[in-house]
C-alpha cells in the first residue's frame, strides 16, 4: 500500500454528503430501532437467573430440559453453545433463590462431574451499569473536548465527539438490526470503542493541524478540503494497518475466544470498523465544513468592518 | 550527502543484539514465574461473587446503614471468610448499601454462600418460642467443635457467661408439664418463626431440639443436630466471627464453575496468541526490517504489563485479558505512527538517518496527542465503572503507559542503534520503501 499525497486521485471530500447521508440514515434507522423493538437486553438487565451446564461431549436442549425436570424445574429457555454444543444455558425469568439454584448445582455436578456456572442479578444492577457508563462517557466527552481544544482548536473537538457519539451508536444499531443479547461486557467494548474512536480520530486531526499549518492562505472551502484530503491521504497507510492490527486481535477473540468474550469481541469488531470510517469519511468532513463557515463569517465581518471604516470618509 | 565513507559501527550492532538477547533471556527465564502470580478473577478460575445489599436488622428497622455499620459488616464478613479458608478474598463497599463479595477457587460453593449470609444469631428459646436465651450470654469466642461424650457424634459446644443462667433455664424448662420440656435452638431466627413450624420444614433454622428433663447445672452447653466434623467446626467458626449486624440480601450472583472458568481462560488466551502472532506477522510483512524491531518492543510490552499488573496486585479477568491483547492494538499503533513517518521521510527523499530523526520527532507529538485522550477515557471509566469495567480500565492505562515505554522509546532506541551504526544507510528497501517512490531533490 503505498498512497502519494501528490498523485492521489482519491478525494474523501467530494462525497461527503453521501457519507453523512448513510450515517444518518444508518444512525436514524438505529434510533427507530432502539426506541421502538430496543436491544434484546440479556439477562444482565433483566431479572433472573442463567444456568450454564458443561458437560464431557455434544448435549441436546431435550436432555438439558428433562434433567431440569427430573428435580422439578423448568427452564423458559434453553440455549446450546461451545464448538461441540457441549454448553447448555438455561435461563430462568424471575429468578431462582440460593436454595434452588444451590440444588441444581449439585444436580448436575453429579451427572456431568462439573459445577454448572448460576448467576442470578436483578435488573438495578445492570440498569446501573449501563447508567453509569452513560454518565462516564458524557463527562469524559466534556474532557476531550477541553483537552482538545487546548492542544487544537474547539471545532476539532466538536468533530471529534460527532464521530466518537457516531462510533458508539452505531454499534448500539447493529446490535438493534441484530438483536444480539446485550450484556454487561458489552457496555465494556463500547466504551473501549470510545476510547479507540478518539484516539483514531485524534492521529487524522493532528495531520490536518499540521498541514494547515504550513498552508499560507486558507479563505475557501476548496483550500480547506485540499488540505484535508492531503493529510487524509498522508495518514491513509496508518489509518488502514491499524485498524488491521487491532482487528486482528478482536477478530480472534471472536473466532477462537469461546463463548464469554463473543459479545464483546463482536461489538469491538464493529466498533472497530465503524471507528475507522467514522475518522475517514465523518470527522474530518464534518470539521472542514464547520471550518470553512467559520471562517467564511470571519471573513464577512472583516468585509464589513472594512465598508464601514471606509464609509465615514464618503460621507 | 558528505563524499566520505564512514565504516559501518559494528558495536552498535552488537549492543543492538545484547539488548535483544538479554530481552529475550529475561522473558523466557522469568515470564512462567510471573504468568503463575497473577491473581486470577473468578471467571478464570473459579469461584463466586454476591452482590448483597444490606438492610437493617428485624429489631432495628429504623436503624440507617451508614459507613460504620458497612464497615463493620465487612469485617463481620472478613472474619467468616477466615473460617472458610479462603485466600484473597475481595470485599468491597459499593454505593450506599452493598457489598460485593469475591471468592475465586472456593471448593465447596453452596457450604461458602449459606455461611456467608447466615447471620450467625444462635438463639435458645422454649417450646413457644419465649426467648430464654442468646448469643450474648455466651463467652465471646467460646464456641468449640467437640465430640459427644456417649455417641461421639459431632458437636459444638458453648460457655454460657453467667454460671447460674443455663441452670436456671433448665430448672424452669424440666419443671414444666412433659410435652413442653424441650429447649430449641435457633439460628437466625426471624419475627414470625414459631418452632411447630419450623420443625416440620427438612431445612430449617432449627439446629436441635433437645429435651430437658432435669436440671443441668453447669456453663458448658452441647448442642447436637445433624453434623459432620466440617460443618460442626464451620458453625463453631462463624459462632466465634460474630454476628452480623445487619441482614444480607443477595441481589446479584455469579457463580463460575472451575472447569468453565479454565475452559475460558484457555480459549482467550489461544486467541490472544493467534491474533498477536497475526499482529506480529504482518508488522515483519510490511515494515521489514522496522518490523522486527516492533516485534521485539511488543514482547517486551507484554511481558511488562504482565510484570506491572503482578505489581499492582490486580485481578486478571476476561474483560482484562481483552484488554490486553487490545493494548496489543495500541502499541502497535504508535509504531504504526512512527514508522510510517519515517517512511514518509525517506520518500521525500531524507537520508535513512535524518529521516529516522525526523521521523521519531514528528510522530512523537501525534502518539502523545492521542495517548492522552485515550487515557483520559479509560480514567473516567476506572472512576465510574464497577468491578469487571474496572478491571479493564485498569489494563487499559497499564497497556497506553507501558506502550509508550517500550513502542516510543524502547522503538526509538533499538531501531537508533542501527541507524547510528550507518549499517542501513542507502538501504529504503529494508524499510519498506521502493527506491523508484523516493522522490528526488
Amino acid at each position: 500500500m503505498k498512497f502519494n499525497p501528490e498523485t492521489s486521485k482519491l478525494d474523501f471530500i467530494k462525497h461527503r454528503k453521501k457519507f453523512f447521508a448513510f450515517s444518518g440514515a444508518f444512525l436514524l434507522t438505529g434510533i427507530i430501532l432502539l426506541f421502538t423493538i430496543g436491544l434484546n437486553l440479556g439477562i444482565d438487565f433483566e431479572s433472573g437467573t442463567t444456568v450454564d451446564v458443561l458437560a464431557d461431549e455434544e448435549i441436546t436442549a431435550a436432555e438439558i430440559d428433562q434433567q431440569f425436570a427430573e428435580i422439578g424445574y423448568e427452564p423458559d429457555d434453553i440455549m446450546l453453545a461451545g464448538e461441540n454444543n457441549e454448553i447448555g444455558r438455561a435461563s430462568f425469568i424471575g429468578g431462582l433463590d440460593q436454595e434452588e439454584s444451590l440444588e441444581i448445582q449439585s444436580h448436575f455436578e453429579d451427572i456431568y462431574g462439573s459445577t454448572p456456572n448460576v448467576s442470578t442479578i436483578t435488573p438495578i444492577v445492570g440498569e446501573e451499569l449501563a447508567q453509569n457508563a452513560v454518565i462516564s462517557v458524557l463527562i469524559a466527552t466534556v474532557g476531550i473536548i477541553i483537552y482538545v481544544t487546548f492542544r487544537f482548536e474547539f471545532l476539532y473537538g466538536v468533530a471529534a465527539i460527532v464521530a466518537l457519539f457516531h462510533d458508539a451508536l452505531f454499534i448500539l444499531t447493529v446490535f438493534a438490526v441484530t438483536q444480539m443479547e446485550v450484556n454487561i461486557p458489552f457496555i465494556a467494548a463500547v466504551l473501549t470503542i470510545v476510547g479507540y474512536s478518539i484516539n483514531d480520530t485524534i492521529v487524522t486531526f493532528d495531520r490536518i493541524r499540521e498541514n494547515m499549518r504550513l498552508e499560507k492562505v486558507v479563505n475557501t472551502f476548496e483550500d480547506i478540503s485540499r488540505v484535508v484530503n492531503k493529510s487524509l491521504v498522508q495518514t491513509l497507510a496508518r489509518s488502514i494497518n491499524t485498524v488491521l492490527t487491532v482487528v486482528f486481535a478482536a477478530g480472534a477473540l471472536l473466532l477462537l475466544g469461546g463463548e464469554g468474550l463473543r459479545v464483546f469481541s463482536f461489538a469491538l469488531v464493529v466498533g472497530l470498523v465503524a471507528g475507522t470510517y467514522s475518522s475517514l469519511f465523518i470527522a474530518a468532513q464534518l470539521w472542514a465544513v464547520l471550518k470553512s463557515k467559520q471562517i467564511a463569517r470571519r471573513l464577512r465581518r472583516e468585509e464589513l468592518k472594512a465598508k464601514e471604516e471606509a464609509e465615514p470618509e464618503n460621507a | 550527502m558528505a563524499k566520505k565513507r564512514k565504516g559501518v559501527r559494528k558495536s552498535l550492532i552488537a549492543v543492538f543484539f545484547a539488548i535483544v538477547i538479554a530481552i529475550g533471556v529475561m522473558i523466557t527465564v522469568t515470564a512462567e514465574e510471573q504468568v503463575d502470580d497473577i491473581s486470577l478473577g473468578l471467571d478464570l478460575q473459579g469461584g463466586f461473587e454476591v452482590l448483597y445489599e444490606v438492610q437493617p436488622l428485624d429489631e432495628e428497622e429504623d436503624r440507617e446503614i451508614d459507613r460504620e455499620l458497612l464497615t463493620d459488616t465487612v469485617s463481620a464478613l472478613n472474619a467468616r471468610i477466615d473460617v472458610l479458608g479462603v485466600s484473597e478474598p475481595s470485599i468491597n463497599i459499593e454505593g450506599e448499601d452493598r457489598i460485593r463479595v469475591q471468592l475465586a477457587g472456593v471448593d465447596d460453593q453452596e457450604q461458602a454462600r449459606e455461611l456467608l449470609s447466615t447471620q450467625a444469631r444462635l438463639e435458645f428459646r422454649d417450646v413457644n418460642d419465649e426467648l430464654m436465651m442468646d448469643g450474648s450470654d455466651l463467652v465471646e469466642g467460646g464456641a468449640r467443635q467437640n465430640f459427644h461424650g456417649e455417641t461421639n457424634e459431632p458437636i459444638v459446644s458453648v460457655t454460657v457467661d453467667d454460671a447460674t443462667l443455663f441452670e436456671d433455664i433448665t430448672r424452669e424448662i424440666s419443671s414444666r408439664p412433659p410435652e413442653e420440656r424441650q429447649l430449641v435452638i435457633w439460628l437466625d431466627y426471624e419475627e414470625g418463626d414459631s418452632f411447630e413450624e419450623e420443625a416440620m420444614k427438612e431445612d430449617s433454622k432449627i439446629v436441635s431440639a433437645p429435651r430437658v428433663d432435669e436440671v443441668i447445672p453447669s456453663r458448658d452447653v452441647m448442642i447436637s443436630g445433624n453434623f459432620t466434623v466440617e460443618s460442626a467446626s464451620d458453625l463453631a467458626g462463624i459462632l466465634n466471627a460474630g454476628a452480623l449486624p445487619v441482614e444480607l440480601e443477595e441481589l446479584s450472583l455469579n457463580s463460575v464453575g472451575a472447569q468453565l472458568g479454565e475452559r475460558s481462560m484457555e480459549l482467550a488466551v489461544n486467541a490472544g496468541i493467534v491474533g498477536i502472532a497475526l499482529i506480529f506477522a504482518y508488522m515483519l510483512f510490511y515494515y521489514r526490517f522496522m518490523g522486527a524491531v516492533a516485534v521485539v518492543t511488543l514482547s517486551a510490552y507484554i511481558y511488562m504489563v504482565l510484570v506491572i499488573f503482578n505489581w499492582l496486585n490486580a485481578v486478571l479477568t476476561l474483560p482484562g485479558i481483552a484488554a490486553l491483547i487490545l493494548g496489543v492494538g495500541m502499541a502497535v499503533d504508535a509504531n504504526i505512527i512512527t514508522f510510517e513517518r519515517i517512511k514518509d521521510e525517506l520518500r521525500s527523499g531524507r537520508s535513512v538517518m535524518s529521516a529516522f530523526k525526523a521521523g521519531s520527532r514528528r510522530s512523537l507529538s501525534t502518539i502523545l496527542d492521542a495517548n492522552i485522550t485515550t487515557i483520559l477515557a479509560a480514567a473516567v471509566l476506572f472512576y465510574f465503572g464497577t468491578s469487571a469495567v474496572q478491571g479493564f480500565a485498569v489494563m487499559l492505562i497499564v497497556s497506553i503507559l507501558t506502550s509508550f515505554l517500550t513502542a516510543v522509546f524502547g522503538a526509538r532506541l533499538l531501531l537508533g542503534l542501527w541507524v547510528n551504526s550507518r549499517a542501513l544507510n542507502k538501504k529504503p528497501r529494508l524499510f519498506g520503501v521502493k527506491e523508484s517512490d523516493i522522490s528526488e531533490i
